[in-house]
């Protein structure tokens, strides 16, 4: 090859290609389908939460997308039904993830509702799960004395708790909890479902 | 769904018409014969039978090598710093999955920022701009033509490290567009596309004002990675257009391409112009490495959405992406023909040559990354990999045992040449090339296996999620020993540089005076 404009033009139009096939052809199908009528719009507490889990980095132990039965028990460990498109229309950014150090998290709401437990979970992981790899998240709680009115003081056990005082969750604790609280895709997947039914079809199909 | 499909076979239509179109102007137009000599370009006026073993023989024989060295010099000396920074990072996000108590008072230094300030700085900092240090001594080379605006770098590579520091502040404190592998914030991505634009700008202008005829096959790569990388840089980061599923496809579209487009062509440009040049013999089989450079721009542009199997988007995206995955082990098994049987024709080089070893080594890890990433993208295969530790292991056995170490090797090769001295410590070269060549084989066996039985946990519903975090502790441990080897080795690399930067002047060879 001896010219330059011919390579770059075919180069550039090879990935132009890619382009419309892994971006635009998708977000066009992607768009097309419906808000499920339960899906609601993050609150301000939520997505001031959703910031504090995107900056954290959670993401990079935590996927949000259950898979379906056909291909892992996703369900069974009570992480929820197979995900959709759909489900993520108010996500931005996106928090998919790739890796399941921890467990899935799209539903965790519905599965660990209590706020209590959330707290003590993000001050120390080891208080609840002795075999956690979690990080502990000490610098979004403080320790006081002791607590004033409206603070959410933190249930520790007393290995875990401070030799004085109280342990009390910090705005972000709590705007983290909400969100993770939040997390609650369990009404059914609309009739009209997006996802990659890959697995499905290998055992029905072939 | 219907209109999607019959959208995409037209376009399917629209392309292969145009493909066709384009493939009869080019055999009208013998753009694609090439002559046997144009695999010659490499070793310049003299031509081939010249191993080029030794660092200062051929010091600037040319006055071609002194256009470039300020810049290149720049770039490299920058390039080290963010090697060894980010590699601290490596080390530290890795202790902290098996001592997760360790250093938890502030959030700069939580797992997940630490280990997202490595990826950055590596890609960014380190790989990127050795990268394009690489391009800017290789391509002036083999168009035989000194670089042109060869002030332009200098002040993209003064930008270019202010945005990589400024992105690593913005990560630290938790500013963050929140996606894997776009974490710099948008507003300062501005400023690395402009910085982008002062590299790439001399180098295009350098191959259109070339003394050549031919361009030799690592300038296919590195002129097509820079139409690549740019706009694939600028489309993913467009801040406000991308949501939801979308952006999840756009964001590995993106990610996966910048492995496949950015960093494989500048280590496989890099080896193809290394090995023959080294060696002092042309490469085994010239004209296939068009099928090569032609294959990886098909298929490797749309293997992004494997990292999607069995999520929340499209199915024929995903089917699309595995199939190009498999597809992947033509370009492959062309460059492994090229580079491999070159190699092992002369392993007399690999002893004579310590840069060689390197960047043998590195094209040899190319072709298992790329045999390795396309039975991973199968859905069996992926169903028990994906989401585990394994798929690290994957990008290491890519980004790194390929990659850099390419780098590595091409940092040795260049320095002396650009210098016109040696390395005041070659002890210490062979010292990195085994730290990290140990230090990853610990590493990549680690994670691959102990990710294997992670995955197979994680699907067998009768044990608990805890198992999975468990079994992998002793695996995660190793995976630090062998880091903290491979970061050692970046050390001594860093001395190194630092000692042939500093050695007394005097011992330079004298410049042959410019033809």
């Amino acid at each position: 090859m001896n010219r330059y404009l011919p390579l770059a033009l075919l180069a550039f139009g090879i990935l132009a290609f890619a382009t419309l096939m892994l971006v635009i052809a998708p977000g066009v199908q992607i768009a097309r389908h419906s808000v499920p009528p339960q899906l609601e719009p993050y609150t301000e507490q939520q997505a001031r939460g959703r910031a504090q889990y995107v900056g954290l980095g959670c993401v990079y132990c935590h996927s949000q997308q259950p898979r379906s039965p056909d291909q892992a028990p996703d369900g069974e460990r009570g992480w929820g039904r197979p995900a959709v498109a759909a489900d993520y229309v108010y996500d931005q950014p996106h928090q998919l993830g790739t890796m399941r150090t921890g467990p899935d998290l799209l539903n965790v709401g519905a599965r660990l509702p209590s706020e209590a437990w959330q707290l003590t979970h993000l001050y120390q992981p080891r208080a609840i799960f002795g075999w956690s790899v979690m990080p502990a998240y000490p610098f979004l709680f403080e320790i006081k004395p002791a607590a004033e009115p409206g603070d959410t003081v933190v249930v520790l056990p007393e290995a875990f708790a401070p030799e004085a005082g109280v342990v009390v969750a910090r705005q972000e604790a709590l705007d983290l909890t909400a969100y993770l609280l939040s997390l609650d895709r369990t009404y059914p997947a609309p009739a009209d479902a997006l996802r990659d039914e890959g697995y499905a079809t290998m055992e029905s199909g072939s | 769904m219907p209109l999607t499909i019959g959208l995409l076979l037209g376009l399917s239509f629209v392309v292969s018409v145009l493909a066709l179109a384009f493939l009869i102007w080019a055999v009208a137009t013998r753009q694609i014969t090439m002559q046997k000599g144009d695999a010659a370009t490499v070793f310049g006026a003299e031509g081939a039978g010249h191993p080029d073993v030794d660092g200062t023989h051929l010091f600037d024989t040319t006055g071609i090598d002194r256009i470039s060295a300020r810049p290149v010099l720049v770039l490299i000396a920058a390039a080290i710093f963010w090697l060894v920074v980010g590699s601290l990072f490596g080390v530290g996000a890795s202790l902290k999955l098996h001592w997760p108590d360790w250093l938890t008072g502030s959030a700069p230094l939580t797992f997940g920022r630490m280990r997202t300030l490595h990826l950055n700085l590596v890609i960014y900092g380190w790989l990127s701009q050795v990268g394009i240090a690489g391009m800017m001594w290789i391509l002036p080379r083999i168009f035989r033509t000194p670089l042109k605006m060869p002030g332009l770098p200098l002040a993209g590579a003064v930008i270019w490290n202010l945005t990589v520091a400024a992105g690593g502040w913005a990560i630290a404190t938790g500013w963050t567009d929140g996606e894997e592998w776009l974490e710099i914030p948008w507003q300062l991505d501005i400023l690395l596309a402009l910085a982008g634009v002062f590299f790439v700008l001399p180098m295009i202008q350098t191959a259109r004002k070339r003394e050549v005829h031919h361009i030799y096959v690592t300038g296919w790569y590195f002129l097509g990675a820079m139409i690549w990388f740019p706009f694939l840089f600028i489309v993913a980061n467009l801040p406000g257009i991308h949501y939801g599923v979308e952006e999840a496809t756009t964001n590995w579209w993106f990610a996966h391409n910048v492995l496949g487009l950015w960093l494989t062509p500048l280590g496989v440009g890099t080896a193809y112009y290394f090995i023959p040049k080294i060696i002092g013999k042309p490469v085994y089989s010239y004209a296939v490495s068009l099928l090569g450079f032609w294959g990886l721009a098909l298929f490797y542009s749309q293997v992004g959405i494997h990292h999607l199997i069995g999520g929340p988007v499209p199915t024929w995206v995903v089917t699309l992406s595995v199939v190009h995955s498999v597809m992947m082990f033509i370009p492959v098994i062309a460059v492994a023909v090229n580079q491999h049987v070159t190699v092992a024709r002369n392993t007399w080089a690999l002893k004579q040559s310590l840069p060689l070893r390197f960047i043998a080594f590195g094209a040899l890890m190319y072709t298992f990354a790329s045999f390795q990433g396309s039975i991973e993208a199968l859905r069996s295969v992926n169903t028990i990999t994906h989401f585990t530790h394994y798929t690290i292991g994957h990008a290491h056995l890519g980004a790194y045992a390929f990659v850099s170490i390419v780098m590595f090797g091409s940092v040795y090769h260049i320095m002396p040449r650009l210098l016109g001295r040696e390395f005041a410590w070659p002890g210490l070269i062979r010292a990195h090339f085994w730290l990290v060549v140990l230090g990853f084989a610990i590493y990549f066996f680690a994670l691959s296996i102990g990710g294997v039985l992670q995955g197979l946990a994680m699907l067998d519903a009768t044990r608990p999620f805890a198992e999975s975090v468990i079994l992998m502790k002793p695996y995660l441990e190793a995976r630090s020993i062998g880091g903290s080897m491979m970061t050692l080795g970046h050390i001594l690399f860093a001395l190194n540089f630092i000692g042939i930067l500093l050695a007394r002047p005097g011992t330079a060879a004298k410049p042959v005076v410019a033809e």
